[in-house]
């Protein structure tokens, strides 16, 4: 039996030839529409789509071997104004920076969609953004290209305020019908640490790993 | 206010406008019972048979179900959002009550996520033992699913030694984490503590016991005449249709997808060390989805056997930083749990908690399939087929 699991120092290629290979098919499919792009080797491939381009993009993904529809859901780039919920209801409240901030493959937008899809054959799995307009918070529909984006597209519906169009039903899954606001946008209080302060990290468990240097926030 | 937009009820004010709709309404009702069309059939919110919360509401005519919708959000907890507020040694915690008969298997995907944003991987001795209690909540999680599934069908026997032999592999489960059903065993960097002593030798005496309950529940159950005209050729999945709504585990297995993330992923977990075989079956019924978890059981005894074997010796804890922050960046891992691919988008600003989380649970594209499945089929099917497809609620609403 091997009892050598190798560092990951090893197992990390700094070249990818795979994924390189993979996201290069991807934008010779899909040409311009590909905003950005960005490979992790040994990790994952993310690329950011035009907005416009969304339905046609899963389209053409799904016929180039991404059949397999793993997750969709939308990210809220917007700091929270709350902060970690840690403040003093007593208190006024602090004054936070939420300038928008994108994460990988960049954005224009307060809100992105997030699509992961997975080549059955290859198992590689790419995943594709794309900017929801900051004034509409509307997008295209991809339940016709995944059927199993029909109940994602619903959730993202009512937990990020985000319209599909063409989505065949958008009734909400979770809250009830009169529920005003979308609860996963991060302007949406957590109301359960407003009213109550937050303790804190009131003791921190010693670790097994030996005597681990406490290393204080830099 | 207008409330219709017809050309009778545009003079009318809006009293009037409501009571000619209850009118009609109420006429429209009287038309349903005098022909007898078809009547609506509201299973649970509280059903023996759907595991918790799920409510469906179907439309009947005569026995066959013309259309079937699951209605969701009994259980809603809101993970997502929670985990905004949380550090991330804390999520685990929440994470664990999303499949509570798995709940090892679900912390496993987020901590792996965590150490891949931080750069840091657990010592080896803890990979094997992650995979172990990995493998053996798959086995708690899915032994019950074969003793409820008589259940579903009429047999009662199967749950009493369904519940008996669980009940050895959650006392191994207390034995080596402190937590029968939430262990909240899994740290960034590798494990709260080591294995008790003589754990090893029990645990293989129980692995035994399991595979004499696999026997068993094939001799008994899979055999059965009566389990067999139930489910053979019931609710069938093609592949394709498998991929568009995004099944996994066995789900996509019995539709002849092999496919296991397993085996078919980079992972630091140790399941490359050990031989193991992916069942899968051409079928896509009811029948398949059963028998490719019983084989899947049996499969994840002999993995524990064989990782029990080679366990290699050292730390079980990394060098982590006592307060974890994370440095900034996206990861997505997923890993097959008992009920499909369970996977964290986890997005990180360099701070202690995570900024985004998305819960990529199974349950909710299995069941997502539903509503397509259940068209026509016949009503003691429905709970036939949803059984098969084999959710726990708490995976479909997070």
């Amino acid at each position: 039996m091997v009892n050598q699991l190798s560092s990951p120092a090893e197992t990390t290629p700094v070249v990818d030839t795979v994924r390189d290979q993979v996201l290069a098919d991807v934008q010779a499919a899909l040409g311009t529409a590909v905003v950005d792009s960005l490979v992790k080797p040994g990790d994952d491939i993310w690329i950011r789509v035009s907005t416009l381009s969304w339905n046609e993009s899963m389209k053409k993904l799904q016929a180039m071997g991404f059949d397999y529809f793993c997750f969709l859901s939308a990210i809220d780039w917007m700091p929270s104004p709350f902060g970690r919920g840690e403040d003093d209801p007593t208190e006024p409240a602090p004054e936070r920076d939420t300038t928008i901030r994108p994460g990988y493959t960049g954005g224009d937008t307060r809100m992105q969609m997030l699509v992961r899809l997975v080549n059955s054959r290859t198992h590689v799995g790419i995943n594709v953004k794309a900017d929801v307009p900051n004034e509409t918070y509307t997008v295209d529909s991809i339940a016709n290209v995944f059927a199993g984006a029909n109940w994602h597209e619903r959730e993202a519906h009512e937990m990020f305020g985000i319209g599909f169009v063409g989505h065949p039903d958008l009734r909400n899954m979770y809250l009830p019908t009169d529920f005003e606001g979308f609860p996963m946008r991060k302007d949406f209080p957590l109301l359960a640490r407003m009213v109550k302060p937050w303790p804190g990290i009131v003791d921190v468990e010693p670790l097994p790993g030996g005597d681990a240097e406490p290393e204080e926030a830099s | 206010m207008t409330i219709l937009n017809d050309p009778v009820s545009a003079k009318l004010g809006d009293r009037a406008q409501l009571s000619y709709i209850a009118s009609q309404a109420a006429d429209a009702r009287l038309n349903v019972e005098l022909e007898t069309e078809g009547m609506t059939l509201n299973i649970g919110p509280q059903h023996p048979a759907t595991h918790g919360t799920l409510r469906i509401i179907a439309r009947l005519d005569g026995e066959q179900v013309l259309w079937a919708e699951p209605s969701c959000g009994y259980m809603h907890r809101g993970y997502e959002k929670l985990t905004e507020v949380r550090s991330f040694p804390q999520v685990t915690s929440l994470i664990n009550r999303i499949d509570w008969l798995g709940s090892f298997a679900n912390e496993v995907p987020f901590i792996l996520a965590a150490e891949k944003l931080m750069g840091v991987e657990a010592p080896p001795r803890a990979q094997w033992i992650r995979t172990i209690l990995f493998e053996l909540s798959r086995i708690a999680n899915v032994s019950l699913f074969l003793g409820d599934l008589g259940v579903q069908l009429g047999a009662i026997t199967p749950v009493f030694m369904a519940f008996r032999d669980r009940e050895y592999v959650l006392n191994l489960i207390e034995s080596a984490t402190g937590g029968r059903f939430h262990p909240n065993f899994d740290r960034i960097g590798g494990l709260k503590d080591d294995l008790p002593a003589g754990w090893i030798d029990e645990t293989k005496v129980v692995m035994k016991k399991l595979r004499n309950f696999c026997d068993e529940i094939e001799s008994l159950l899979f055999g059965n005449e009566i389990f067999q005209s139930r489910t053979r050729g019931i609710g069938v999945i093609p592949r394709d249709i498998a991929m568009q709504y995004g099944l996994s585990g066995a789900n996509l297995r019995a539709s002849g997808v092999d496919w296991d993330l397993r085996r078919d992923q980079d992972s630091p977990m140790a399941w490359n060390k050990v031989d193991f075989k992916v069942w899968t079956h051409p079928d896509g019924d009811s029948f398949a989805r059963c028998w490719v978890r019983l084989q899947e059981t049996r499969e994840a005894t002999k993995i524990v056997d064989q990782l029990l074997d080679g366990i290699p010796a050292g730390p079980v804890m990394a060098k982590v930083p006592k307060i974890i922050k994370v440095p900034e960046g996206e990861a997505w891992v997923s890993t097959e749990n008992p009920l499909g691919e369970m996977g964290y988008y986890v997005v990180s600003r360099g701070d202690s908690g995570p900024f985004r989380v998305k819960i990529r649970s199974a349950s909710f594209n299995n069941i997502s399939i539903t509503p397509w499945l259940l068209r026509g089929v016949y009503v003691p099917d429905i709970i036939t087929i949803l059984a098969s497809l084999y959710f726990i609620l708490g995976d479909i609403d997070r």
